[in-house]
Order: structure tokens, then sequence, then C-alpha cells
């Protein structure tokens, strides 16, 4: 499983050039979270520390959507570990490839997102280590000034919602649900329709966070025999 | 706002551990099949949801509103594989002049 130090085309180099596209993403998408924590009432450190200790775009919009919606601590904690669950298997598979060790390959596990573990995909099982650890860097500075500058520049920026800056939470996420769709097949797709009916049959009714809690009961779908 | 730091610690450590079970746990061993095609569906199921809430939720009602209309052009824009960066600027962008003239 460890012989792929003389494999060619990877490398931490390789992986930081492949994850510059997605790092100005992220900083884009870290500004906006800036903005929006300052319009939520979080101050300048909050939402700087937030994304420093977190990286992680969903964890922190799920904590923001559901604090901002008048929801409870348990609610948004809860939403946010839930969102962030699928770096579990995630990590399953990367596992094999990393350095041995547990607390180093727990700490090259925090190297995980979703654009550098599909980076790194080689098909077939295989990972390519050194190549996501370094697409995540630029992707991992990038959050942390776009989240510095979203949060200084909030005058600047104004207000939120005249700009159409809210809708790049509920757009973010689609995007990644596009993502996740294309490659989870049907099962994916039956999981996020019944997701998404049962999230707006409950926002009526239920209190904040919610809807949201309770449409992952759609996963469970995995657990029929497969189609 | 001692709530939110609480929320901004309990996520980071949950994250951290998150990410760090498969490489700690896994090693060379397979979870079980089931627990593994449930946990791959949570992301779609909640992603599914919070798109849901985020663009058609407005304090405990449904409404269908600029929100809709943005979201619906990144869509769009997603379907034509655009990237997600120009997809996300599109709903902003959609949703900003839909407020500004609507």
């Amino acid at each position: 499983m460890r012989n792929e130090a003389g494999r060619g085309g990877g490398g931490y180099l390789a992986g930081v050039r492949a994850g510059l596209p997605f790092a100005l993403a992220a900083g884009v998408v870290a500004i906006s979270f800036g903005v929006l924590a300052r319009s939520l009432g979080w101050g300048v450190l909050a939402p700087i520390v937030f994304s420093v200790i977190t990286f992680s775009a969903s964890a922190q919009f799920a904590v923001a959507a559901v604090l901002g919606a008048g929801g409870g601590v348990f609610a948004a904690i809860a939403a946010a570990v839930l969102l962030n669950a699928r770096f579990l298997p995630m990590g399953a598979a990367v596992a094999p490839f990393l350095k041995c060790g547990p607390l180093r390959r727990a700490l090259e596990g925090q190297a995980i997102v979703d654009a550098s573990w599909a980076l790194a995909n080689r098909g077939g099982g295989r990972f390519d280590r050194e190549f996501m650890i370094g697409a995540t860097v630029p992707q991992f500075a990038a959050w942390i000034v776009g989240t510095v500058v979203g949060v200084l520049a909030n005058d600047l920026v104004g207000d939120v919602e005249r700009l159409g800056l809210d809708v790049i939470f509920p757009a973010f996420f689609l995007a990644l649900l596009v993502v996740e769709l294309k490659s989870g097949g049907r099962r994916a797709i039956a999981a996020a329709a019944i997701a998404a009916a049962l999230a707006a049959a409950l926002v009526p009714f239920a209190p904040p966070g919610v809807p949201v809690l309770a449409a992952c009961v759609a996963a469970l779908l995995g657990l029929r025999g497969r189609s | 706002m001692s709530a939110l730091w609480v929320a901004i610690v309990a996520v980071t450590l949950a994250s951290a551990a998150i990410k760090a079970a498969g490489p700690i746990l896994v090693g060379g061993r397979e979870l079980p099949p089931q627990v593994n095609a449930v946990i791959a569906l949570l992301a779609p199921a909640l992603l599914a949801a919070l798109v849901v809430t985020e663009t058609f939720g407005d304090d405990g009602h449904l409404v269908l509103d600029e929100r809709a209309l943005g979201v619906g052009a990144a869509a769009v824009a997603l379907a034509l594989r655009a990237p997600v960066l120009l997809a996300v600027a599109l709903a902003a962008l959609v949703t900003a002049l839909v407020r500004l003239f609507g």
C-alpha cells in the first residue's frame, strides 16, 4: 500500500497548483461568510477564530444558518456535525495511503476537504496523499484571508441582502449537492429528494434548525439492499 | 455571545474528531457496508434540506421570493457545467438585480 513514494504525477506542489482555483472560490465564499457573520452580530474575533480552527464552509454556514434563524446551540452543533459526517467515509477511504502512526494519520486527516479529496482520488480506491495535502494548503490560506476581509470590509460591503449575498448560502450548498448527486447515483438522488420534501414540510411547524436535522433520516435509505 | 463560542469550540472538536476517526480507526479495515451507506447519504440529504430551508424558508413560512430566482439561476448554470464560483456569483447577482428592479 505504501509504494507511492516513487510514483510520478503526484507531489505537494502539483497538489497546490490544482488547489488554486478552489482557493479562489473558497476565498470568495469566506468573504461572504465574514460579512454574514458580522450581520448576525458575531463581532470581529469570533468569525475569524471560527475559520482558523474549524476550516469548514458547510459546518460554519450551518451554524450561521441555524443560529441566525433563532435556533438553539445544540441544533446548530448537531447540524454542523451531521453535515461534516461525510468526512468519516472520506477519511476511511484515504486511510491506507496516509503515513503510519495514529497521531500522524489523525493530523494528515485534517487535510481532508471536499475539493482536495476529489482531486486526490486516483480511481480504484487509490488516493494521492501528497496531492491531497498540497491542494488543501491554498484553500486553507484563502479561507482565513477571505474571512478576515469579509469581517473587516463589512462596512464597505454594507447590506448583505441588498447585494444578494444571502443566497450564497443556498447556492453554495446546491453546488456541493450537485457534486454529491453526480457521484452518489440513484440512492443519493432519492435521499436528497426525500430530505428536501421533509424539510419543506417541517418548516411551517417545527422550530428553526429542526427541519434540517429531521431531514437526515432520509439517509437511512442506505440501509436498504443495493438496487 | 457565549452560545456562539460554545458552538464554535464544539463544532471544531467534533469536526477534527470526525476527520481523524477514519485514518485512526480504519487503518486497513472497512466499516460495515450498511454504516458506510448511511453515512454516504447524510451529505446529499442534509445539503438538499439546507438548500430548501435557505431558499424557501422565511421565519417559519415557505415563501417564493427573489432568493428562489437567484438559486434557480445557479441551478441552471450548474446544469450547464458552469464553475461553482460562477454559479454562486450568478445567484447573488440575479437576486440583487431582482431586489433592485422588482
